[in-house]
């Protein structure tokens, strides 16, 4: 299995990053892609590409402010599961972490790449300095 | 006008592919001709093994340490210094057509500016500097991308696609399924990474390669000085030259490397003296990264595979050849051959059945360390032709370049300018080259150091997954050329391992951390 983990501290409440990263249909604002479509407990999101990846929505978890996804129906990806976590730093800021366990393990590596440079963005957004 | 600078560059050829190096079956007349007439370092190394690392450090002049790209799959920074945005800055024409590699190769989200360029089939992507200037990516005006076949996102694999759609099929398959390097085997053998390629041989990567440097060249006036980058992607595997050329070299007519051990228990019996990640790799137990096919033993390897290997890779290198003399003949058409410097050089070597292995990885020993390196100073700078055999690294590349465009030596860089001579080199201190290893491949952890001085190749191996940082290698080039004895743990031999490992440690550069996240396997 591929397992990564990326993170980022960013300086605002939990609540407020909550609610862009919390929802599954604003993930084209930050994350590396170029658009996404919500419809029930099923997303797919369109990569520079042309690449379409189709997902299902594990978990929307406001309270412990947890998402999970898990890509399905695609020729490659055997295993997944996405997993984006909003922590309180116990300062009234946060930490967002996003985690992929997934086969075939390489590509992983790319959904870290990916996530990295979401989370990088995302921060930014929220503090204002994009 | 200065002088111009043509670097050429292959991917994972041996010092001993040459006929300039020994070298007795491929026909390498144009890159002998070039040894014959300039300098021929016979002992250079790269300062990592595989392709990111080892590039990133002929574009910068740095140790991976320093600039960061410390395995496969690291991207070098944007803002990395660069010896193109140097010499740009001096007003050279700059160009890389090839294979350049500093970024992943396997990029699905079009994160990296190598892969957005020729997704966009574009030839240069600006960049903004902290002060707000905006310059070429890396200070190339031009870069036009090839690698190993022809899918993925570089120029090469476009061009094919657009023009050749039916050629796409005839490549080897470079990844499988589970997107690991490819066990497939093929050929008359069932080599791994082999196939027969109908490919014509006019669309085969090395001359596009070829064609699309005289094409950036002729686009320039003849009074601009230029650097051009000719970067071909052979002979790294696959091995599928277009099949049209496999009557350069039957492989059955070839004699075993003098590196491959015929009988097992001999071979078992020299890796077992090495560091345990060796035998562990040869047995299929332990593949450490990503370089090598992970379901491929390397125990499996036949002798005839070992030729039929070679021989594709002999095919290759004369593929190479041929194209660059037709590159050397348009620079005589256009009257600048004699203000032109021409370095060769590559970015690290290949196994090629020495040890029963092949490709590459954790390993410091002259199948993948001792490199071809060759440059040829412009005729009307009047440099004696000379071998020299002290030892230099591709770090030297960067500032060469500099010292070759009358520029002073940037300050980025880690290591002078290459000697003109072994008299030149004793004088400004040639006395050692150093060579890094760090992999982290989820829970597989390898690192090591080594240093080549005094005819001696000395290796650290790292705490890690397999080793408790006891472990490492020492071997004596002079009486054993093919590394087979490992004296580490000779008490006979302790003071020279241990002035070594002291000059390594002084020597080599603080890595600096924390180490930057791998973002593709390759």
């Amino acid at each position: 299995m591929g397992s990564i983990r990326r993170s980022q501290h960013i300086k605002c409440t939990p609540e407020k990053a909550w609610e862009i990263i919390g929802d599954p249909s604003r993930l084209h604002e930050w994350f590396p892609i170029v658009s996404c479509r919500v419809e029930g407990a099923k997303r797919w999101i369109h990569l520079a590409n042309g690449l379409v990846f189709e997902e299902d929505i594990v978990l929307v978890d406001n309270s412990m402010r947890r998402f999970q996804y898990t890509i399905v129906n695609n020729p490659i990806v055997t295993q997944h599961l996405g997993t984006v976590d909003v922590i309180d730093d116990g300062r009234g800021e946060c930490i967002a972490i996003y985690s992929t366990d997934m086969k075939p393990n390489v590509l992983a590596l790319g959904i870290g790449a990916a996530a990295n440079h979401g989370l990088t963005k995302v921060k930014k957004i929220l503090e204002g300095t994009l | 006008m200065g002088r111009r600078i043509l670097f050429i560059t292959t991917d994972q050829q041996r010092f001993d592919s040459l006929g300039c190096n020994g070298g007795t079956i491929a026909r390498t007349p144009n890159i002998d001709a070039l040894a014959r007439n300039g300098i021929n370092y016979t002992r250079a190394h790269p300062q990592n093994v595989v392709c990111m690392p080892s590039r990133s450090t002929m574009v910068t002049g740095q140790h991976p340490s320093t600039h960061g790209v410390w395995m496969n799959g690291v991207p070098l920074s944007p803002d990395a210094p660069s010896i193109a945005a140097t010499l740009r800055s001096a007003g050279y024409k700059t160009a890389l057509v090839g294979k350049a590699h500093f970024e992943p190769l396997l990029d699905p989200f079009q994160l990296f500016a190598e892969t957005r360029m020729a997704a966009n089939n574009v030839f240069t992507e600006m960049y903004t500097l902290p002060d707000g200037t905006m310059v070429p990516h890396r200070g190339f005006d031009h870069m036009e991308f090839a690698t190993h076949g022809a899918q993925g996102s570089v120029h090469y694999a476009q061009w094919i696609r657009q023009n050749h759609p039916e050629a796409i099929g005839q490549f080897f398959t470079v990844l499988d399924h589970e997107l690991e390097v490819s066990a497939v085997g093929g050929g008359d053998t069932n080599a791994p990474q082999v196939k027969f390629n109908e490919v014509h041989r006019e669309w085969y990567h090395t001359d596009w390669v070829a064609d699309r440097t005289m094409a950036w060249l002729d686009s320039l006036d003849v009074n601009d000085d230029w650097f051009c980058w000719m970067s071909f992607p052979d002979p790294h595997h696959p091995w599928d030259p277009p099949k049209s050329e496999l009557g350069r070299v039957n492989w059955r007519d070839l004699d075993l490397p003098e590196g491959y051990p015929t009988d097992a228990t001999m071979r078992e019996n020299i890796l077992a003296q090495k560091p345990a990640h060796w035998a562990k790799w040869y047995d299929g137990s332990f593949v450490s990264n990503y370089e090598a096919p992970l379901h491929w033993v390397p125990a499996t390897l036949t002798p005839d595979q070992v030729r039929e290997v070679n021989a594709m890779t002999h095919i290759e290198n004369e593929l190479i050849d041929e194209a660059i003399g037709r590159v050397l003949k348009m620079i005589e058409t256009k009257g600048w051959t004699s203000d032109v410097d021409i370095v060769f050089t590559t970015d690290h070597g290949e196994f090629q059945g020495d040890f029963g292995l092949l490709f590459k990885g954790p390993y410091h020993v002259d199948s993948l360390m001792r490199l071809p390196m060759i440059w040829k100073p412009a005729p009307s700078a009047n440099v004696t032709p000379a071998v020299v055999t002290a030892p230099v690294g591709l770090v030297s590349l960067a500032a060469t370049f500099a010292s070759i465009a009358g520029l002073p030596t940037p300050d980025y860089v880690e290591a002078p300018a290459l000697p003109l001579s072994d008299a030149d080199a004793q004088t400004r201190g040639f006395e050692r080259v150093l060579t890094e290893w760090d992999s982290i491949l989820f829970e597989k952890i390898i690192g090591s150091r080594t240093i080549h001085r005094d005819g001696w190749t000395c290796t650290q191996m790292l705490p890690g997954t397999l080793h408790d940082g006891t472990e490492g290698e020492l071997y004596d080039h002079a009486n054993d050329p093919l590394q087979h004895v490992n004296l580490w743990n000779d008490s006979k031999h302790k003071a020279i391992r241990d002035d070594l490992l002291a000059d390594l440690r002084s020597a080599m550069p603080k890595q600096v951390l924390p180490l930057r996240p791998v973002d593709a396997p390759v």
